[in-house]
């Protein structure tokens, strides 16, 4: 198994939709074929055509808001004492999160298939709330799955997603979390696939929905590379980015325009959900090493019984609380392009007591998990070493949770 | 040998009536009370599915999800289900079973093993709802291999060239889905738009058999008689729920309703 060099990451399938022979495919029921079908011939098309890339860098710039910022962190990085600790601040965009980008290329295409309604669904709520907005933009109707547990934890973007006018579907299976809120909007698809449009929310999903996000959120690392060389007149010879992983969409995003880069120079440093540090259960499959099944339409990486039931997964982080990986990143720790490593929510909550101490800076509760390893980390780097971390999302969702954990005083918003 | 499968629409045939098929979730709500239901429904079915119940499945609308997660509730493992399979197998040997579920629960068992294991205990046939055509090829070999029917999945967003295809590659029976929906949708389309439907689809190969299902009920039952087979899933999964509900008795109930829908069809 190689990763291709010259050829993005996305389009490295075979004709059955497979990364490296065994991650992602399509297993759907039938009724799916056609639609994914459309959608993949669409999306082919779209991707190659100037125009529509005008378009969408044009609601990328005046409506999200290119590029996000990237900032050095000097107080964090004086306290750590090692490698020079960087942020891409991709909570900058339009809604405070990466999910932005994947929701506006899904509703470009809505539009341009003549659908007039889009589904989706959400775990931390910001694919919700950035689908919401972005149908609102481009006059779709819009339905969102969310499980019952997580609306009650990430109440901000649940009104958020309202007040766009969207509706919010409570899921009440399973373990009420976004594993069964995908799962109840890919039934909505099945049932409804020829007047809607469905979004994944991250990059999961059969193919094609693999491949549009990562297309969508890899904005995120084309502005980087432009950033890195403006700043230090190159790509820097040690450069390490660090992102969280629960589906995978921003870390993707955040890697793809440095893949071809040898991993000595650009190491990718994935760190996903260990959940909390007394509990068995977590959303790690990749650091703890479960087994390859299928979830949601793909082959991957995902936690599950010796039957091959889907196991429930535990995480303070809602936007990581997820069984399975995407497909693209089970094709990059088998290739080792990329290294993955976990933290627990007790970790993610003392990087967010740092980060929020020394930096004006407050990430949600999903990059705090990417902070906490490369914090951990940056102490043995040496100096000229250039860490990243993408701020990916921020934390006035999760106020609540933050309240709760840590008391008033570190929950200051606006 | 013939396949029971055939031999069971050979015999509805010979009754000019269509097949009657009924989905029950193995295990729901204990793995007695299942047994007890196929047994006690088998007088009055042709060919009986038996769902391998999954905790993500993304065809099922509520009806078949709440039996399933009863059922995992109960502690259902695999071998429990061929085990049920085995021990109605030594009350009926001639009622074909056909075994329903999601890939993943096979490819962790592995595909040879899960084969085998359906062989030794009376397996018939298998639908594997996400498993499509063209991926489902080698699996649907193996199966043929093992004289077990891989039935393939036909629906209404199949177009006419993936049609012609599938048939083509299909064993002796196939599942045409009614309309756009999950397991249980209530039927959006008229009997005589799906029977069009269908009757385009049984064109492309008349001697191939095909069952309609989804959205099937006591209500919908008799108007679609003319197909091959009709399979009845949601209907009975909602029986159980009821029976459940009241405190009845669910072997009873359901058994009840089966007689009714086969009086329908007759």
């Amino acid at each position: 198994m190689k990763i291709k060099k010259g050829i993005p990451l996305i389009d490295q399938t075979d004709d059955l939709g497979f990364w490296g022979g065994k991650f992602g495919g399509n297993f759907v029921p039938e009724t799916l074929k056609k639609p994914i079908e459309d959608l993949e011939i669409l999306f082919n098309k779209l991707k190659k055509n100037k125009k529509f890339i005008a378009e969408r860098d044009k609601y990328f710039k005046n409506w999200i808001g290119t590029p996000t910022r990237f900032i050095k962190l000097e107080n964090l990085t004086k306290h750590v004492g090692g490698a020079q600790i960087w942020s891409k601040v991709v909570s900058d965009a339009n809604g405070g999160a990466h999910k932005i980008y994947n929701a506006t290329v899904h509703c470009l295409l809505a539009k341009q298939s003549g659908k007039k309604f889009i589904i989706g669904d959400t775990g931390a709520g910001y694919a919700g709330k950035m689908l919401s907005m972005a149908a609102k933009k481009f006059g779709l109707k819009c339905k969102i799955f969310m499980g019952a547990k997580d609306i009650a934890r990430q109440q901000p973007n649940v009104k958020a997603m309202k007040k766009n006018g969207a509706e919010v579907i409570p899921v009440y299976s399973g373990s009420q979390t976004l594993v069964d809120a995908v799962s109840e909007c890919m039934r909505f698809w099945v049932a409804n696939c020829d007047t809607t449009a469905m979004c994944v929310g991250s990059t999961v999903g059969p193919a094609v929905f693999v491949r549009i996000c990562g297309w969508s959120t890899s904005q995120i690392s084309r502005e980087l590379k432009v950033q890195l060389v403006d700043e230090f007149g190159s790509i820097p010879k040690k450069l390490k980015l660090y992102n969280c992983v629960g589906g995978g969409s921003s870390s993707f995003g955040f890697w793809n325009e440095f893949m071809d880069y040898d991993k000595k120079q650009c190491e990718f440093i994935g760190v996903e959900a260990g959940g909390p540090e007394r509990s068995k259960k977590h959303a790690a499959p990749l650091t703890y090493g479960s087994k390859i099944g299928i979830l949601h339409g793909a082959l991957q990486y995902v936690n599950q019984d010796s039957d091959g039931q889907i196991e429930e997964t535990e995480s303070i982080s809602a936007g990581l609380d997820y069984p399975g990986i995407s497909p693209l990143h089970c094709f990059l720790k088998d290739t080792k392009r990329a290294r993955y490593t976990a933290a627990s929510d007790e970790e993610a909550l003392r990087a967010y007591k740092i980060v929020t101490k020394f930096e004006k800076l407050r990430p949600s509760l999903e990059p705090s998990h990417a902070f906490s390893v490369a914090i951990k980390e940056s102490k043995k780097f040496s100096r000229d070493t250039v860490v990243v971390v993408n701020s990916c999302g921020d934390a006035y969702k999760d106020k609540g949770i933050l309240e709760k954990k840590l008391g008033k005083k570190y929950v200051k918003f606006n | 040998m013939l396949n029971l499968i055939s031999l069971a629409f050979k015999k509805a045939k010979y009754e000019k009536r269509p097949a009657l098929l009924t989905y029950t979730v193995a295990g729901d709500s204990t793995i007695k009370q299942s047994l007890d239901i196929l047994k006690s429904i088998s007088k009055n079915v042709d060919i009986l599915e038996v769902g391998v119940p999954h905790n993500t499945p993304v065809a099922d609308g509520s009806q078949i999800q709440t039996s399933a997660y009863r059922a995992i509730k109960n502690g259902i493992r695999i071998n429990d289900i061929f085990k049920i399979v085995k021990d109605f197998r030594k009350f009926n040997k001639i009622k074909p079973i056909i075994l329903m579920g999601y890939y993943n629960m096979i490819f962790q068992y592995g595909e040879n093993n899960f084969l085998n294991k359906c062989k030794v205990s009376g397996v018939n046939g298998l639908i594997v709802v996400d498993l499509p055509w063209p991926e489902n090829k080698n699996f649907a070999k193996k199966c043929k291999k093992k004289s077990i029917y891989f039935i393939q999945l036909l629906s209404p967003t199949t177009t006419k060239g993936r049609l012609k295809k599938i048939i083509k590659d299909s064993h002796p029976m196939s599942y045409f889905i009614s309309m756009l929906s999950t397991t249980g949708g209530k039927l959006k389309v008229s009997p005589k738009e799906i029977l069009k439907n269908y009757n385009e689809i049984k064109k492309i190969n008349p001697k191939k058999e095909i069952v309609i299902g989804f959205g099937i009920t006591e209500k919908t039952i008799d108007k679609l008689k003319s197909a091959d087979g009709l399979v009845v899933g949601s209907a009975i999964c909602k029986e159980i729920s009821k029976s459940l509900r009241y405190r009845q008795n669910p072997v009873t109930n359901v058994s009840n309703l089966v007689k009714k829908l086969k009086n329908k069809i007759k």
